[in-house]
């Protein structure tokens, strides 16, 4: 770092502010307060720094590690829609022939006494009617997946619409729409899914519907439990989709864009949502963290998924009372709810973090001891005075903490 | 600790009720007598480590610093004159490390342990931070506050330590201390917040006070009263200052010796008459041309003052112009009025304006913050409804406009906004910004809006390239130049320029005080031009407009109100500018301290 700006005329009238000089060089920021911030946007659009701390971010990297191991393997294994999956057990609802107890057949070297690596016929084991737990597992799985994906979007469609409008006209609207919203969060989510379920179990035969049509709904309980659901979990997305574009229509390009002649949509939808997309995103995530353990719950309880249709939540349930004889029927679907709860977590958790400013990335005591050794050689070694007058200091702590504790 | 107590003992002494006290606290190096050296710093280096580079923050500085002294550092923004003052109390951030020496009589403070500085912060040095709003708590009483600085160094009763908090409250000047220690931050007035920052940083009698840009957040006004203080007490106690500042103003009336730091290095230091007479380095001398100096871009006026001044309720007239010119913007007795929202009740912000500005003329429109000169300028853009009276711009009358009358009118007026950081969507590329206008209005798409964005990117002196950048890419400067280049897509009639210059350094507000001059004389826009800072008005506009609490108390030619200025108010704000000149300053000070004296006893 030449403190010599070979741009740098004497005069200010030429200084490296603006104006003329294209290539924004450290230089151009000078060096004090702002530096830090200076150095780290240098010619990359927001998007890139939110992901460039995201992949930093460890905890969010093994989220959507795991998140996309666990999809491809149910997506592989069981296919998707009409398109046949590779697992030699395509049509998970058929019974079989019970080998061994239903044992799970998979052995790993060192995990519940196994000796070689083997898939073998049923890696998950069965139940007692034969089914192959792991086909079951794989389908509960896609069921939980496509209720966690279909019920953050119609979360997100009210939630945001709901928040951006109270938000962007306040006054009465406001007020209506966020009674609406205080009124929603009173209601209680599995209480209401349980009212659901027991009503689309009486509601057919009360109106004499054709075995086709319960069949019908049965098939596609998954897609009804989402959207129900969906249409309750949007008030805490819009309650801060609300109070982000509080803060953001104070803001001047907004004002900015409003003396340009921009309509309010065109306010709200290009000048406004970009700017909460941060809090949009991390919220709608943690929102479908919650959403697979709410399923599992719901199933748990009888009032979510029903047969043919399969969740991980439905699976546990039927195998409750063989927890003691064949845990393996409770704990396969028991892991992938909590792995696939936690992926989403991490994921919100590091998006979080990538989207909020403040979070620098603080260099730990053991980066800054190496970095040391790079400072310019006149400035290295601490002077002797300093040197003398930190040795001659009795507390212990300071001297091992490193430079970072050191300096202060 | 018995021989601190009663070093403590015998310093407090002389001031009585405050010998008992025993200093819980080591006192770091001696006692100092006026004149003894408290500071002497030698190649103090500051560098952060950032991105796996070291960037040095400031580069081999070395100064000393005396009793009873104020050294100012002076510098632009990143120019490294805080993380240096900060790097002496060991409050830099943990990715930065301060190298080379500086030592608090004799003892050396960089490298400090940390339990040792804790002993040193607040009792031997103390910092008055710049926003005092968010340096003082806002959950405690300012009283407590002070409390707990005493008690924290000294083994004091409570009884004793606001006993103690009071004197030191009256020491500031704070108006009823008694009743003001039981107030929190919010209910005090930003020079009382900042005077009781100052009782708190002499609480333990520091033998260094850090000023960061103590003034940098108040009027001008204020800011003259707050000097005033810190004047004084450089006589009374007996503690060496450094005052960290851009604004040359301040420096010119307060400091002793200055330091003028570029990019993290010492370019020039000398002692006040030096540098502000005999500028060594280009910098320097740049520096000091390209503060805006009141009073010397008006000549000398001779004859009857052609200022109309309020008088007692008697509001400003509109001035008399041509009748057969239509004016730009035309204000008749408007009042705008923030509706009740909640429990807070209306609250008027301006009444009886009456303004008119000329097709082509630049009007400076002047006055504190809360004087509701940036609501005048956003009600002429529409932005605010007016709730009486009567405002035309460019004979468009807007009380009673409809959607489709405003879309219109939006063609005619730009505005330019205070905070070039605010000011530009940050998810937009900023060419994307500038061609909304176009968009919106024109409805010029692909290449013929590239064209005008090219075009206008030329105008404010931007290379095309730019256009594809962010915001947060930009420095501030440029993207002033490119909310200026927004302003002015649509050709506008008139233009409202909000502080367009005050969120930027000196060098940097000059340019594009030039730029903006040159665009003016090219498209012969009208422009009301709103500011808080008078010398700036004074270099861009040919008539000035003066605002106290929502009135507005005298118009005029700039000349007159500059030199001649006929109401109280005008008066006081112009001798509280502080000019960047210390002899003129000197006699400066004088004339206001007696206005500010005469006001006291008006009071």
């Amino acid at each position: 770092m030449s403190n010599q700006d070979p741009r740098l005329d004497p005069r200010l009238g030429a200084a490296p502010d603006d104006a003329v000089t294209d290539d924004l060089s450290a230089e151009e920021h000078g060096r004090g307060e702002g530096v830090g911030e200076a150095k780290e946007v240098e010619g990359l659009s927001q998007g890139q720094l939110v992901w460039r701390r995201f992949i930093r971010h460890k905890g969010a990297m093994f989220g959507l590690g795991v998140l996309i191991a666990v999809m491809l393997l149910s997506t592989l294994t069981m296919g998707i829609g009409p398109i046949p999956g590779l697992w030699h057990v395509q049509n998970f609802n058929s019974p079989g022939d019970v080998l061994n107890g239903g044992t799970p057949t998979l052995q790993i070297p060192g995990l519940f006494g196994g000796t070689t690596f083997a898939i073998g016929e049923h890696p998950f084991g069965q139940n007692n009617i034969g089914q192959d737990m792991f086909a079951l597992v794989m389908k509960g799985v896609q069921t939980s997946l496509f209720v966690m994906f279909c019920l953050s979007a119609i979360a997100l469609l009210v939630g945001v619409t709901v928040g951006a409008l109270a938000g962007y006209y306040r006054g009465v609207l406001d007020q209506v729409l966020m009674r609406i919203t205080d009124l929603v969060i009173t209601l209680p989510v599995i209480v209401l899914g349980a009212v659901l379920g027991k009503l689309v179990g009486i509601l057919p035969i009360r109106f004499n519907a054709t075995p086709e049509q319960t069949l019908a709904i049965n098939n596609n309980m998954p897609l009804i439990l989402s959207v129900a659901l969906g249409l309750v979990l949007w008030t805490s997305l819009a309650r801060l989709v609300r109070s982000e574009f509080l803060g953001l229509r104070e803001r001047e390009f907004v004002d900015a864009a409003r003396v340009a002649g921009a309509s309010d949509w065109r306010i709200i939808t290009k000048h406004m949502l970009p700017n909460a997309v941060g809090v949009i995103i991390v919220n709608t995530t943690l929102l479908m963290s919650s959403a697979v353990t709410l399923e599992a719950a719901l199933s748990y309880l009888n009032f979510g998924i029903r047969p043919p249709s399969v969740s991980l939540g439905y699976l546990i349930t039927e195998n409750q009372g063989a927890f003691a004889t064949r845990p393996w029927l409770f704990w396969w679907p028991g892991l992938f709810i909590v792995l696939l709860a936690l992926a989403a977590n991490f994921i919100g958790d590091g998006l979080r973090d990538a989207f909020d400013p403040r979070m620098r990335k603080i260099p730990s005591a053991r980066q800054m001891r190496l970095a040391t050794h790079q400072l310019p050689a006149d400035q290295g070694v601490p002077t002797a005075a300093a040197g003398a007058t930190a040795a001659s200091e009795k507390s212990g702590a300071s001297e091992t903490d490193g430079p970072t504790k050191e300096e202060r | 600790m018995s021989t601190s107590a009663e070093q403590a003992g015998a310093a407090g002494g002389g001031r009585g009720g405050f010998g008992s006290a025993v200093k819980l606290s080591r006192s770091t190096g001696g006692e100092v007598a006026k004149g003894d050296t408290i500071l002497d710093v030698t190649d103090l280096c500051v560098n952060f480590w950032v991105n796996d580079e070291w960037f040095v923050a400031a580069d081999h500085v070395d100064y000393t610093l005396h009793a009873g002294e104020v050294l100012a550092i002076v510098g632009e923004s990143g120019s490294g004159k805080t993380q240096s003052s900060m790097s002496l109390i060991g409050l830099l951030p943990p990715n930065g490390r301060a190298t080379g020496s500086a030592k608090l009589k004799g003892v050396e403070l960089v490298g400090m342990s940390q339990s040792r500085m804790r002993e040193v912060r607040g009792n031997e040095i103390s910092v008055i931070f710049q926003e005092p709003m968010t340096a003082l708590n806002p959950v405690y009483t300012v009283g407590f506050q002070i409390v707990e600085t005493l008690r924290t160094h000294f083994l004091m009763a409570p009884t004793a330590a606001k006993e103690r908090a009071l004197e030191l409250m009256r020491l500031v000047e704070i108006p009823d201390p008694e009743s003001s220690f039981y107030k929190f931050p919010h209910q005090l007035s930003g020079g009382q917040r900042q005077r009781i920052m100052i009782a708190q940083a002499l609480a333990c009698d520091p033998k260094l006070l850090i000023a960061d840009e103590p003034t940098t957040a108040l009027d001008v006004t204020v800011q003259a009263e707050i000097l005033k203080l810190m004047r004084e007490l450089r006589e009374r106690v007996n503690a060496g200052i450094i005052l960290i500042t851009h604004d040359m103003g301040v420096v010119a009336d307060m400091a002793d010796t200055i330091i003028v730091m570029k990019d993290g290095r010492v370019v020039e230091h000398g002692t006040s008459d030096q540098i502000f007479h005999h500028p060594q380095h280009p910098y320097t001398q740049a520096l000091l041309a390209a503060v805006p100096h009141l009073g010397t871009a008006s000549d000398d006026v001779t004859g009857h003052p052609a200022t109309l001044v309020a008088r007692d309720d008697v509001p400003v007239p509109a001035r008399d112009g041509d009748p057969n010119v239509t004016p730009a913007l035309l204000l008749d007795d408007v009042e705008i009025t923030y509706p009740k929202q909640g429990r807070r009740p209306a609250f008027t912000a301006a009444r009886h304006i009456n303004l008119r500005v000329d097709p082509g003329e630049v009007v400076g429109l002047v006055g504190e913050s809360g004087s509701g000169k940036t609501t005048i300028g956003r009600a002429s853009v529409a932005l605010l409804p007016i709730s009486g009276g009567r405002l035309s711009v460019a004979g468009v009358d807007l009380s009673g406009a409809t959607r489709a009358d405003l879309k219109n009118f939006r063609r005619q007026v730009g505005i330019v906004f205070q905070d070039p950081g605010s000011s530009l969507n940050p998810r937009l590329p900023v060419g994307e910004s500038i061609g909304e206008p176009l968009l919106l209005h024109e409805g010029l798409k692909g290449a013929e809006i590239s064209k005008r964005v090219e075009g206008l990117l030329d105008s404010v002196e931007l290379p095309r390239s730019m256009r594809n950048r962010y915001p947060h890419e930009l420095s501030g400067g440029q993207r002033q130049r490119i909310g200026i280049a927004r302003a002015l897509a649509l050709n506008p009639k008139l233009l409202i320029a909000d502080e367009p210059t005050s969120a930027l350094d000196v060098s940097v507000q000059a340019r594009v005080l030039d730029l903006f001059r040159d665009l003016q004389t090219e498209h012969g826009f009208a422009c009301l031009f709103i500011s808080h800072d008078l010398a700036v008005v004074e270099q861009v506009s040919s008539q000035i407009a003066v605002m106290h609490m929502g009135s507005l108390v005298e118009v005029g030619p700039t000349e007159d109100i500059v030199q001649r200025p006929q109401h109280l108010y005008t008066q006081r704000l112009l001798s509280a500018v502080p000019v960047p000149d210390p002899d003129q300053q000197r006699e400066r000070r004088e004339l206001r301290d007696s206005i500010i004296e005469q006001e006291h006893i008006v009071s």
